[in-house]
């Protein structure tokens, strides 16, 4: 049985749909993310699960318990705000003992549990500071433990890092997992920034325009993307439009000057899409040529103008000499490296 | 040309330093002796004219006696005056501030058009003169001829006019009619600074509306509170439209009371001492308060 379900969960405000027919059901322990642009109903979501939203429609449920009965006071789930929502008039300390206060903890107790999380959050010796005069990653961490010193069933993270610069946002990241891992609480993390939720999640939700577009792990969205939407919104990604030609022994899939075996039951012509790290310069293949050629430390970009479009081409920085720009190349891929799609639509 | 660059800013700095000083000094100059002319000068004049000597024949007399001065300290008739203007100011500051502080936060939970609708009627009455307000108090509780008197009287709910018109309350309650916008807005500026998602937090870890209010909202807009009570305080203390309509000749005022010294006695001495001790007092409760404010909410207001 699922810990945390949302059951075609949907949200209206007036004749505007947020969100709609939304169901995930959310293991104990995992670690999910709503990854999606602005606008995308992913912060939507969430507050619904938080309880500050009321669902249109569907049910929400934790432990098979239906949630949308439950006062949000009452829910005991821990939440990460973007704008982090610390009291400014309490010390860490006070911020992180508020919700034990709340729940009737007594002082011993309540003293050893918020010395505990600090701790744990790396902000030992920080407990008499006000928000005010901490740093943006230090009030992140007294959300943080916040959040988690009243052992959150499930710990929601709204945006929590995106306030931050980006070395500092890297190294919470891994925090973030570490702490999460050492705890085992089923957290959703909201986001637009795909590498946050690849580097965090056990699953993604990719959504958009208030539907679920693809829940996966990070490697089945990225490597098997379900619509275009999902191939775009992860990465860079090359779409060809390729045809099939019967005119051969067996049945064959052509883009420009390359081709492949076609896959069985493809019939009209499809779109192709493969990672530009995918794609290899070889003696055969889709004819390009080389515009502009950027190196970036480990790996080098290449933009080309191929006989089916603009290209993208990433090769590993492995020492070997890489063709200049202006040169004519051939752009080669293995079959299993792309993922087809009926031209124009999601497959 | 490149050794021009290179000495330049070795040598013209200070040149440059006097002369952007002389232009500060310029520049101001105009409205430094707008400040002098019509504030400083007269409020020196007011200080040394409570020093002067006055007599019903004799008028004015410029000597430097302490006459005045011992009079307003020693004569329990000014003491009473002093004693009911700021009692009536700190009630009138009670008064706006709890029922200005709940308005605020009400009109800032109110959605877009609902906001603007109620901000407005609550600064519409500054555009009002606060003769014509006071006027409309009169003309609702002035004695039985009063609007709602005579209806109250008529529908035999009351056997004579509530008192209203030359009392204490009745000014309380026209003051802080008057005063009430400068709380609100005073209010409504600090929970402007209040984190939206700050409400929701605390109702995530377990806290009820009350609790809520109390521990959370409450202390981020005490500031605000204070500040608009130092200044409803102020102007209610020193305020002399609204007490002169509604307390007049019976019921007077540190400001109403200095008015009278000077136009209808032609005391000007004693009316200038009464108006410095006014002026002296209220700065000090100001400063004072306003210092004990920002030291207890030091990490408010960084």
């Amino acid at each position: 049985m699922s810990f945390l379900e949302l059951d075609r969960v949907a949200k209206q405000f007036g004749p505007q749909t947020v969100v709609d027919d939304f169901s995930l059901a959310v293991g104990k322990g995992e670690f999910i993310s709503f990854l999606g642009p602005s606008g995308c109903g992913k912060t939507t979501t969430l507050q619904m699960i938080a309880g500050f939203l009321d669902p249109s429609r569907g049910a929400i449920r934790l432990e098979g318990r239906d949630l949308t009965a439950v006062q949000p006071a009452k829910r005991g789930l821990g939440i990460v705000f973007q704008s982090y929502a610390l009291f400014p008039h309490m010390t860490a300390a006070e911020n992180v003992a508020f919700g034990l206060e709340m729940r009737r903890v007594p002082r011993v107790e309540r003293d050893e549990r918020v010395r505990a999380t600090l701790a744990m959050v790396g902000l030992a010796g920080y407990e008499d500071r006000y928000p005010r005069r901490m740093s943006g990653g230090q009030q992140q961490r007294v959300a943080l433990a916040r959040a988690l010193v009243i052992q959150p069933s499930v710990l929601l993270l709204d945006e929590p890092l995106s306030n931050l610069d980006a070395k500092l946002r890297e190294g919470m990241q891994i925090e973030l997992r570490q702490i999460q891992r050492n705890l085992g609480t089923t957290t959703v993390l909201v986001t637009h920034d795909q590498n946050e939720a690849m580097s965090l999640s056990d699953r993604i939700v990719v959504m958009s325009q208030g539907r679920i577009e693809q829940i996966g792990t990070p490697q089945e969205t990225y490597e098997r993307p379900a619509s275009a939407f999902v191939s775009q919104f992860l990465g860079k990604t090359n779409d060809f439009t390729a045809t099939i030609d019967r005119t051969a022994v067996s049945a064959r899939l052509v883009a420009g000057s390359w081709s492949g075996p076609a896959p069985a039951g493809v019939r009209g012509p499809v779109t192709i899409s493969i990672r530009p790290e995918r794609i290899g310069f070889g003696d055969a293949g889709l004819a390009a040529k080389i515009v502009t050629r950027i190196f970036q430390g480990n790996h080098w970009l290449f933009q080309c103008e191929s006989e089916c479009g603009p290209a993208i081409v990433i090769r590993q920085n492995d020492g070997r000499p890489q063709p200049a720009e202006g040169e004519a190349v051939r752009l080669a891929w293995r079959p299993e490296d792309m993922s087809l799609r009926d031209a124009g639509g999601p497959a | 040309m490149s050794a021009a660059i290179d000495t330049a800013p070795a040598n013209p700095a200070p040149a440059a330093d006097t002369r952007d000083t002389r232009a500060a000094w310029a520049l101001t100059a105009p409205a430094l002796m707008l400040f002098v002319g019509v504030l400083l000068i007269p409020l020196a004049m007011t200080v040394m004219l409570s020093f002067h000597d006055w007599g019903q024949y004799k008028g004015i007399e410029p000597v430097f006696i302490l006459k005045n001065w011992h009079e307003v300290a020693t004569d329990p008739y000014f003491a009473e005056m002093f004693w009911r203007t700021f009692r009536i100011a700190l009630l009138t500051t009670l008064i706006t501030a709890v029922l200005g502080a709940p308005e605020a936060y009400i009109l800032n939970r109110m959605s877009g058009r609902w906001k603007s609708l109620f901000l407005l009627v609550i600064l519409g009455p500054l555009l009002i003169s606060v003769v014509a307000r006071t006027l409309g108090w009169a003309l609702l509780f002035g004695g039985t001829n009063g609007l709602v008197n005579k209806l109250l009287m008529s529908l035999g709910l009351i056997g004579s006019p509530v008192p209203f018109m030359f009392t204490e309350t009745g000014m309380v309650v026209a003051l802080a009619h008057v005063m009430m916008p400068f709380m609100v807005l005073s209010v409504w500026a600090a929970l402007q600074r209040v984190d939206p998602q700050i409400e929701n937090a605390a109702l995530s870890l377990g806290a009820g509306p009350l609790t809520i209010i109390r521990r959370i909202v409450l202390p981020q807009i005490m500031p605000g509170v204070l500040s608009g009570a130092i200044i409803v305080f102020s102007l209610s203390a020193s305020a002399f439209a609204t007490p002169a309509i509604i307390g007049g000749r019976r019921l007077k005022v540190a400001a109403t009371l200095a008015y009278d010294e000077f136009l209808n006695t032609l005391n000007w001495p004693l009316g200038a001492a009464v108006a410095v001790l006014l002026l002296v007092a209220l700065v000090m409760i100001v400063v004072g308060s306003n210092a004990l404010i920002e030291r207890r909410y030091a990490e408010l207001f960084r």
